[in-house]
């Protein structure tokens, strides 16, 4: 492509430039062939491309929702893990409330990029993006939740006094049996 | 190897059930164990056989045993109970050691080969008597036969079976029997002594049949004192009750004759009265006016000779037969550095069969005893060799001017232990003797590399196994990075310190104490306590930590002290003092001034509280907590506890600023006629305590433990039952035990448990005690605990005031305003009587605790506190049960595995001492008794570090190769897509 460029730039003898789509008439030097009209063509076109991005509109929603409504059942499948893991601290218990903990939040850091694909000036993302946040964060609740049960989350009163050293005695006593 | 986020391995270990043994090739890395016998009292040697030459020996802590002549090593060792002190030993028949002991009321045989007791008698008599064993050459009916005078009567006892042949009583009320003799070669013995202090008895008996030949007696106006020594087969030499008289008793043919000579006729200076040094040597003896011995002749004729005037210390050995009518007898004498050994002839002063001069440590004090042996040169001529018992205890054998072997016996009676840091590793300076070489290093690793994948063939276990028992590491003379080397220093009663090091146990340095030597202003002195005087750690590295020991002139509480400061490090005592106030208590202070020396309050026996150091700065730091300041003394004689505080002047005439008098507080006054003090106990004071919350997993809640330095555990029991066990019945006894505030004798919690008796050994610990006692109505052994908790905190629960610091929990506390405790309790059944009991200490206090049990078979066992837990119900719910609460049971499980000495004993095992180090999971343990024994001890496992046979090569090597393997695989797939591109 670069050399190709290169050679047509330095050395160009003559060219045919088929790009021209300008609508308007007036603005070009060779008059449209007999029986051609313009406009009735571009309204043609128009309807079609209309029907074709309302399709793809309508179709870019439905995605949206399908990929909003998808943490869904990721969740159900946490619950159930969870579930299976218990409620005692060891490593597998710890290994799934992490990633309960964390799928949610990469999925909430990247909820602009999820949608990329299917944004649209037509398309009102705003629904499919709330009920994702929505069911993620419930993900991140059932993690948090799931935390709390394993007992790793300060919620309790001995977890802040159990850092605490003991208190000063002011008294000093000694002494006992004579030696 | 710490890592201390080895987390992963954590979560594997704390997965598995922590156990506590250790396997076969685990035995000697931390742990050492040395046998001691004590101060030797009696030596017979035993060297006539070809086979192996062994010394027989008697101690002072009631010890039998029998020890190699070449090395001074223990071939067995028999250590008789507290109360059966051994008397006199001899051997019979080539082959048995017969020993008297229980104040003569307990013949033994031993083998002599391996220390099976052949035979046991016992004698009984009618009175107490002096005990005397007397080997004969006289056979009944084929049996040799050994004469005893215990209790007030003869006994002849058959070597072969311990079958009292005859016994023979005396008529005579007051006879106080002095000795017994059997002139050789004949078949009658006399028994001599005195009777009503002024009369001279003397028995002639046969010795085949106890029949009474003979009584004459003899009286002496002036009187008799103290011992006597024999001169010959039928003469005695005593000293008159002035002790400025000798009388030479004479015997002979049943005729009593008592010739009187008086000291200053023989010494022209003498000074005060004599005492007899006893001995039986032939026609000699020696006596003592004050530090000068002298030796007086008895010849033929009854005349009275001195020979020699020794100014040295001297000690005298006994006779000792080395041909026909030929005695030898050995002879010591101080001169300076040096020791003297002479070996004297009887009969002839002036002949000396050896003379041999020694260098002797002056550390080891001066000579007390000395036991001769003789032996056959190749050349036919004699040659002599000396077991000497010195000052400090320890026992050595001289031979050809030289030492042949020394044991270290004072380690035997250690009265007090502390430990010391040792120096820290500086560039440049090297400690350690062997540095392994780099070549050295990487042979090791590659034999544990071996080890670990199964390659290795038995030499290279071997070498392995050697490896790690003498690694260098660990007797390093440097402070290492886990705490694990340390000093241990011991007092012993003889008046020695020593420093042993905690890897090898190996002694470091030892110092006779000058202040607790005897001398004219202290004639007994003992030691009482040891304690740590100066910890550099902060602002003071550049001092070397001293240990500060307070000893007393005499076993009365009001004679006066000794102090003296001794540098840890060097071993050098730095200053010693003689104090003009007794000692009754030693009170370090939690106070330390510029240069981390402890402030220490020693109370005398008039209540006066002396302030040490005597510093202006050390009476500034104690000024401004004058007031917080008290003391308590439990005088468990008369049942009361009493509490003081102080005055800001002695009561005394003379102005001492550094004197306190003592204002009573408080006193607890117990009925003497219901309660008995026995046992008191509080906790250590350097004992690190992480939190005082203790959560209760089952609700999520927290109780606050009632952490308090000035606890008391007293317990009493019944005057009647502080004796033997079944000395009383259940109903008449009981044992009542009390928690009290020293501070303001508040008796915070009192429990009496019914049909219980003593001995109670006890243990504090953060904010329980547990205690050990006999139930009289289940005829078993049990431990109690109580646990005591904080009430007036309680409501501390409000979780957002806890997270804004809203609370009262770190505000300082004072005994005055609190009292509101709840106590939690149970017992369990022991099967075990114990020695000794403590708790691990760990340098946090975040490691569980476990109680190291000295057990009466002398093991020290580990018991899981959880065990002791008062929460333990018959069905722990699912959350107790994850918070580690055991089901309950009625007794208290011994685990096998969880003998911490594994298969050694500590015999005579008197006291187990815990060390955190700096590792959080370990702690030191050392117990002591007749015998050492050390060992590093982790709770809950070495979980913050890896474990010993971890191999570091191993993962080295999984790293490199891991290392190596990414980056080839990198450049392998660097190249297949370069391939893949130009396709």
């Amino acid at each position: 492509m670069e050399k190709g460029k290169g050679v047509m730039g330095s050395c160009r003898r003559w060219a045919v430039d088929f790009s021209d789509n300008s609508t308007a008439p007036s603005s070009r030097d060779i008059p449209d062939p007999p029986g051609f009209t313009r406009a009735s063509v571009d309204q043609d076109d128009s309807a079609v491309s209309r029907q074709k991005k309302d399709a793809e509109s309508n179709w870019k929603a439905q995605k949206a929702w399908e990929v909003a409504q998808s943490p869904f059942k990721n969740l159900l499948m946490m619950g159930f893990m969870m579930w299976m893991a218990g409620s005692t601290v060891h490593l597998f218990s710890i290994g799934i409330t992490f990633s309960a903990l964390w799928q949610p939040i990469s999925a909430l850091q990247g909820v602009g990029k999820v949608f990329e694909p299917y944004k649209d000036n037509k398309v009102d993302l705003l629904g499919p993006k709330l009920l994702f946040i929505a069911l993620n964060l419930g993900g991140l609740a059932l993690g948090v939740w799931k935390l709390n049960t394993l007992g790793l989350l300060p919620t309790h009163a001995s977890d802040w006094v159990s850092s605490l050293p003991p208190a000063q005695e002011v008294e000093y006593s000694g002494g006992g049996v004579p030696l | 190897m710490p890592i201390t986020h080895a987390f992963l391995l954590f979560f594997i270990f704390s997965s598995l059930q922590p156990t506590l043994s250790l396997y076969e090739d685990q035995v000697g890395l931390t742990d050492w164990h040395q046998q001691y016998i004590g101060k030797v009292k009696q030596a017979v040697f035993h060297t006539h056989k070809t086979g192996r030459k062994r010394v027989v020996v008697s101690t002072e802590d009631n010890v039998i045993a029998t020890l190699d002549l070449r090395r001074g090593e223990i071939f067995w060792r028999h250590v008789l109970g507290h109360n059966d002190v051994v008397d006199g030993i001899v051997i019979a028949l080539g082959k048995y050691v017969i020993t008297l002991s229980s104040e003569g009321s307990i013949l033994r045989a031993w083998n002599l080969p391996d220390g099976q007791m052949v035979w046991e008698s016992s004698l009984h008599g009618p009175k107490h008597s002096k005990s005397l064993l007397v080997m004969t050459n006289v056979v009944i009916e084929k049996d040799n036969v050994v004469i005893i005078f215990s209790n007030g009567r003869l006994h002849a006892v058959s070597c072969i079976d311990g079958e009292v042949l005859w016994n023979k009583d005396f008529e005579v009320e007051s006879l106080k029997v002095q000795k017994v003799i059997q002139p050789p070669g004949s078949n009658f013995v006399y028994v001599v002594g005195f009777a009503a202090s002024s009369h001279f008895e003397m028995y002639q008996i046969n010795a085949k049949n106890g029949e009474l030949l003979k009584h004459e007696s003899a009286a002496f106006s002036g009187g008799f004192s103290g011992e006597v020594s024999l001169v010959s087969s039928e003469t005695l030499v005593a000293l008159d009750s002035t002790g400025l008289i000798l009388l030479r008793i004479r015997f002979h043919k049943g005729n009593v004759s008592i010739q009187q000579t008086p000291i200053s006729n023989l010494v022209e200076d003498s000074l005060g009265p004599a005492v007899i040094i006893p001995s039986s040597i032939m026609e000699l003896f020696a006596i003592k006016i004050n530090a000068v011995t002298i030796f007086i002749r008895v010849t033929g004729t009854g005349k009275l000779e001195v020979v020699e005037k020794a100014n040295h210390e001297t000690a005298v050995g006994d006779a000792l037969s080395i041909s026909e009518g030929q005695q030898a007898f050995g002879l010591v004498q101080h001169a300076g550095r040096d020791i003297h050994l002479t070996v004297k002839l009887a009969h002839d002063w002036g002949g000396d069969l050896l003379k041999e001069s020694i260098k002797m440590d002056q550390q080891r004090g001066l000579v007390h005893k000395v036991f001769i042996n003789n032996y056959v040169r190749t050349d036919g001529s004699y040659g002599f060799r000396a077991l000497i018992v010195m000052e400090d205890h320890s026992l050595l054998l001289l031979q050809q001017g030289a030492i042949v072997w020394s044991r270290e016996d004072g380690l035997a009676s250690i009265i007090d232990v502390t430990t010391s840091e040792l120096p820290v590793e500086r560039a440049g300076v090297s400690v350690a003797k062997v540095e392994l070489n780099l070549f050295e290093w990487l042979k090791g690793h590659m034999l544990k590399l071996k080890g670990t994948l199964m390659l290795a063939s038995p030499e290279d276990i071997a070498a392995i196994q050697y490896m790690r028992l003498k690694s260098s590491e660990k007797s390093k003379m440097t402070r290492d990075h886990n705490g694990f080397r340390k000093l241990l220093i011991a007092l012993t009663r003889a008046g020695k310190l020593f420093a042993l090091h905690t890897g090898d146990g190996r002694i470091v340095w030892s110092l006779l104490l000058q202040s607790l030597h005897k001398s004219e202003a202290c004639q007994h002195p003992i030691g009482l306590n040891l304690c740590p005087w100066q910890v550099p750690h902060h602002h003071a590295l550049d001092e070397n930590p001293s240990v500060l020991v307070v000893g007393r002139c005499g076993p009365s509480s009001d004679a006066p002290g000794v102090i003296s400061f001794v540098d840890s490090y060097t071993g050098k005592e730095l200053s010693s003092s003689s104090l003009v106030h007794s000692v009754a208590q030693v009170i370090p202070l939690p106070y330390t001034d510029s240069t981390e020396q402890r402030l220490h309050l020693l109370i005398d026996a008039d209540k006066h509280a002396h302030l040490y150091p005597k510093t202006p700065e050390a009476i500034g730091i104690f000024q401004r907590e004058f007031s917080n300041i008290y003391w308590y003394s439990v005088e468990d004689d008369n049942g009361i506890i009493k509490g003081y505080a102080l005055k800001s002047k002695c009561d005394g005439t003379v102005a001492d600023k550094f004197c306190f008098g003592s204002r009573e507080l408080w006193s607890i006054v117990l009925p003497s006629e219901s309660e008995k003090i026995i046992a008191t106990v509080t906790r250590k004071l350097n004992e690190a305590v992480h939190t005082q919350a203790k959560l209760i997993a089952a609700d999520q809640d927290v109780m606050y433990k009632y952490i308090s330095r000035n606890l008391l555990f007293v317990a009493t029991v019944a005057p009647k039952a502080s004796g033997e066990i079944g000395s009383v019945t259940p109903e008449e006894s009981w044992l009542v035990v009390y928690l009290i505030d020293t501070v303001t004798g508040f008796v915070l919690h009192r429990v009496t448990h019914h049909g219980s008796q003593g001995p109670v050994e006890a243990v504090f610990s953060e904010n329980w005690v547990v205690y050990h006692y006999f139930n009289l109505r289940a005829h078993r052994y049990e431990m109690s605990v109580i646990e005591i908790y904080d009430q007036s905190w309680a409501d501390n629960k409000d979780v957002w005031k806890l997270v804004v610091g809203k609370h009262n929990l770190t505000s300082p506390i004072s005994s005055y305003s609190r009292s509101e405790v709840v106590t939690k309790s149970q017992s369990y059944f022991f099967t075990h009587s114990l020695k000794a009991i403590a708790v691990t200490s760990t340098a946090k206090g975040i490691t569980s605790k476990q109680l190291l049990i000295g057990t009466i078979g002398d093991q020290v066992l580990a018991l899981d506190k959880r065990f002791l837990d008062p929460r333990r119900s018959v069905n722990p719910t699912q959350a107790e049960r994850e918070e580690g609460i055991i089901p309950l049971t009625d007794s208290l499980p011994i685990i096998p595995q969880s003998y911490i000495t594994h298969n050694l004993r500590v015999e005579g095992l008197r006291g187990i001492i815990t060390v955190p180090a700096k590792l959080e999971s370990t702690t030191l343990v050392f117990a002591h008794g007749l015998d050492l024994f050390f060992t590093h001890f982790a709770p809950s496992r070495t979980y913050d570090s890896l474990t010993e046979d971890f191999s570091c090569a191993l993962l080295l090597i999984t790293i490199v190769v891991l290392v190596a393997a990414i980056f080839v695989t990198w450049v392998l797939s660097q190249r297949k897509e370069l391939q893949d591109k130009w396709r």
